[in-house]
């Protein structure tokens, strides 16, 4: 049967739309031009001043610092919930599951907002541990999701099998569950990860003197257009590494 | 798995993250809207005693724009991005696995890049001295002197942009699980593929389509980045009100009532549709 080849073009035309202005940000940053509205050759200038910008490379330390200890801790506590979710039916875990799903459906300002009016109320001075806390809870509800996405092709038989064959509770636990996991929870992480180091109105509202993460200093370059090419060059090494991540991601997600 | 009453283990793994949420997530929603009927003082915080100053303040004719541009920009962003999206999650579930591979990363890879540059590319893109802008001058589709940035359209269209991949990712979910033999059913019994697309396609992933408009509609009402950076002055959304509210003015009682407005306009419906949900759940189990 003929198939129409209407939706081909139509994805072929949203995956242009979606990749054409990464492209000309890429193309731009070895342009010599200051604007981009024209090719003035090619140019590794932009690159090399943003090497000599060290606010932008002391933002950087300071996200990496932050989406590390932050994906972490939403790894224990997404998997932990995503067990709960996913092996208990119960009154609880109805209450449970809704308290996970909500946070994915928040707008940002409003989470950005509650925590804000958290910490004022209570007297807790914003800076990194502020900001800590809200990526920890922003990436919480997606660790869970995509762990509670594996758990969902996970045999519970061969736990009951661990422990046919002597091993204990926790043991079958270590030995099975969490090493066939394990590839869920990191993509979960990997997630969490990327999610924290792109926040940008999140942590604008909970981040205080002396925090400023790469995002926070990126909306801070925009307001000069002295610095714009070299956002140009900053984002092109993001777009890099996001590649890496979505590759070493998806790779994650397709084993097991 | 049988239903238990909730035991100690039970609890052991459910409380880390249940208390972590409740303290970091429930309390600072439920303060938001306390905060809205405390008193402002001057240093940005909070002053004693109660007052409904602020939600008389609130009820300013002047938001009445606000609100209704803030409607219009959300539901005609939500509106393209499933027609967009549609056709793309189509395509992606009936290609082969290798390219449904790919096509799963090109829409991933936008998705997860930061989106300040997303918004700074169509900046620089639509800049009077940028590429776009020479390019339809020199075509002559638009005139010389135009300006593409700052209006409600440049607004619009940055929506579209941030928000396509939010859109066709959980059509994709639904679309994967679409058995397209139905669809050649309804072309062998005489359907065109417009036919079969709307009538046999597009009811079979509802699912699909309405977990992608909420999470689009709701992404756009609480939006305040992109109509600040590309938007005119003219092009504010609720959510630029509430940041400047907390940002410039200080006044956290007053952003507070904007917010926990959004915020029960946001959630009561919510948590409806995950009642209505689980217990739908309960009657197919």
């Amino acid at each position: 049967m003929k198939r129409s080849w209407l939706p081909a073009v139509i994805t072929c035309g949203v995956i242009l739309f979606l990749f054409a202005p990464l492209g000309v940000l890429v193309v731009n940053s070895f342009n010599a031009s200051r604007f981009g509205g024209e090719w003035e050759g090619f140019t590794w200038n932009w690159y090399e001043k943003l090497w000599e910008a060290g606010e932008v490379w002391e933002s950087l330390w300071i996200t990496l610092k932050i989406a590390v200890s932050a994906s972490l801790a939403a790894m224990v506590l997404g998997t932990l919930a995503a067990y709960a979710l996913h092996r208990f039916r119960s009154w609880l875990q109805n209450v449970h599951h809704m308290l996970i799903t909500l946070p994915l459906v928040m707008p940002d300002i409003l989470m950005g907002m509650s925590l804000l009016a958290l910490f004022v109320l209570t007297g807790i001075e914003t800076g990194l541990l502020t900001i800590w806390i809200a990526h920890v809870t922003f990436c919480l509800s997606f660790v869970t999701m995509v762990v509670l996405g594996r758990l969902q092709d996970f045999d519970f038989t061969l736990l009951d099998a661990a422990r046919d064959l002597g091993a204990t509770q926790a043991k079958a636990v270590r030995k099975v569950l969490l090493p066939l996991l394990l590839p869920g929870v990191l993509a979960g992480g990997l997630l969490a990860f990327t999610l924290s180091i792109d926040d940008y109105v999140i942590t604008f509202f909970v981040s205080g003197p002396g925090t400023t993460t790469l995002p926070l200093r990126v909306a801070s370059m925009m307001k000069t257009s002295r610095s714009l090419p070299m956002i140009n060059a900053l984002s092109t090494l993001l777009i890099a590494s996001t590649f890496l991540v979505a590759v070493c991601s998806s790779r994650l997600q397709r084993r097991l | 798995m049988s239903a238990e009453s909730c035991s100690g283990r039970q609890w052991l793994v459910t409380l880390p993250s249940l208390t972590w949420l409740a303290v970091f997530f429930v309390i600072p929603a439920m303060l938001v809207i306390i905060t809205a009927f405390r008193p402002a003082d001057l240093q940005g915080g909070v002053g004693p005693g109660w007052t409904l100053a602020t939600l008389r303040e609130v009820q300013d004719p002047a938001y009445l724009p606000i609100l209704w541009r803030t409607c219009w920009l959300s539901g005609a962003t939500t509106v393209v991005c499933l027609a967009l999206a549609l056709p793309v999650a189509f395509q992606m579930a009936r290609a082969g696995q290798r390219v449904r591979q790919v096509l799963l990363l090109l829409v991933v890879i936008p998705f997860l890049s930061n989106f300040l540059i997303r918004i700074f590319a169509w900046k620089s893109l639509l800049h009077p001295e940028g590429p776009l802008t020479k390019l339809l001058i020199g075509l002559h589709l638009i005139p010389e002197n135009a300006v593409l940035l700052n209006h409600a359209g440049t607004v619009l269209l940055v929506l579209i942009y941030t928000q396509l991949p939010f859109a066709i990712l959980p059509l994709y979910a639904a679309a994967e699980k679409f058995d397209f033999g139905l669809l050649d059913a309804a072309r062998d019994l005489g359907a065109g593929p417009w036919r079969a697309f709307s009538k046999v396609f597009v009811p079979g992933v509802h699912r699909g389509i309405v977990s992608a408009a909420v999470m689009v509609f709701v992404c756009c009402l609480g939006q305040y980045v992109i109509p600040q950076m590309v938007g005119g002055t003219s092009d504010e959304m609720l959510g630029s009100k509430i940041a400047q509210r907390v940002f410039s003015d200080r006044n956290l009682p007053h952003a507070s009532a904007l917010a926990g407005g959004l915020m029960l306009a946001v959630l009561v419906p919510m948590v409806v549709i995950v009642l209505w949900q689980q217990f739908g759940r309960k009657e197919a189990e």
